[in-house]
């Protein structure tokens, strides 16, 4: 017979698990997660709403770049998009990280389709990890409100 | 003294750190306070290098500090940012009077080797590749408590010049990390992952 708690552990741990085996996660959230503790217990969530707000910021800016129709800066483009390789890098956001790899030898080669198809996908990509992670935390928030505590995922 | 003026300590866990973290980016301002708090240090963070020369009162002409009783024992900069880059924020400190002794690391998403010796030649005591991680932090940690300590040690049996007593210091902390720039270099080659 299965508790709601074990229930939930059991959701959490294959859905954590998913997360990275799909290349959404990579080991750098790992690390982000031996950062947070009784202290700071909800240092993930802070950092990961930080860089999701980055998201926003730099995708904005691509797009008002990429806007000027005949007169694009790419190195204006390719600035922002470094800055959101840095962030994703730093929290783990691998397929994000991995577009914006692309997004700059677009830039760098001044492809603008390329380019235009790249801040589509990066757009699409942040809102997808967003959901899940609010999924993700969503799921935590249920273990310990069940009683339960939040199981440690071995990758 | 810019080193740290730290109260005699008998162990290095009673040793508190404290470090000027420079980065542009919020989320990397984040993860790096993080990283330095659970490493027991005391931490201020700056937006800019800018902003860096301003808290360490070196935003004047001359190579002084206004702030003498200012306590910084090590400082960690993002390489790539508008304005001042973390290679020219390097260079300031190094040229001033006040914190020239004072560790510099800086941070880069890059492995460019002509950027890692440009730095390691300007004086920075070592290169991090990002994302910075709890080990980096804590190699980083032991390091400059260790030159800390024996600069106290040395400085309560002799009295000597800090110059001198860098120097030795630099030797006692290579015990167990083979610091040469060859070696980060390596150590950085070897951690190198798209």
């Amino acid at each position: 017979m299965d508790t709601l708690v074990a229930q939930l552990q059991r959701q959490f741990r294959d859905y954590t698990i998913s997360l990275y085996h799909q290349g959404f996660l990579d080991d750098q959230f790992t690390e982000l997660k031996k950062l947070q503790d009784e202290c700071s217990p909800d240092f993930v969530a802070e950092v990961v709403s930080l860089f999701f707000e980055d998201c926003e910021k730099l995708i904005g800016n691509m797009a008002r770049a990429l806007d000027q129709t005949g007169n694009v800066d790419f190195n204006l483009v390719g600035s922002s998009v470094h800055q959101l390789k840095g962030s994703s890098s730093s929290v783990g956001a691998k397929r994000v990280k991995g577009l914006c790899v692309t997004f700059k030898e677009c830039c760098d080669s001044q492809n603008f389709e390329g380019c235009v198809r790249c801040l589509q996908q990066v757009d699409i990509e942040y809102k997808s990890l967003k959901a899940k992670l609010q999924d993700l935390f969503s799921l935590e928030q249920q273990i310990v409100q069940a009683g339960g505590r939040i199981p440690q995922v071995d990758i | 003294m810019a080193v740290g003026d730290l109260s005699s300590s008998s162990s290095s866990s009673s040793t508190e750190l404290h470090v000027l973290a420079v980065d542009d980016s919020l989320v990397d301002r984040k993860v790096i306070e993080r990283l330095l708090r659970i490493s027991a240090c005391k931490v201020t963070t700056v937006e800019s290098g800018t902003r860096a020369l301003q808290y360490l009162g070196l935003d004047g002409d001359d190579g002084s500090s206004d702030l003498k009783d200012l306590k910084v024992n090590l400082i960690v900069t993002d390489y790539s940012m508008p304005g001042l880059t973390g290679y020219e924020l390097l260079k300031k400190i190094k040229e001033s009077s006040a914190f020239r002794e004072v560790p510099v690391v800086i941070m880069s998403s890059e492995n460019i080797q002509p950027r890692i010796e440009q730095c390691m030649t300007e004086g920075a005591e070592d290169f991090l590749l990002k994302p910075v991680r709890l080990a980096d932090v804590k190699r980083l940690k032991e390091l400059i408590i260790r030159s800390v300590e024996a600069e106290e040690e040395h400085k309560a049996k002799h009295s000597c010049p800090n110059r001198i007593l860098q120097n030795n210091t630099r030797g006692v902390s290579s015990l167990d990390d083979d610091d040469t720039p060859s070696s980060k270099r390596m150590k950085l080659e070897s951690r190198v992952h798209v």
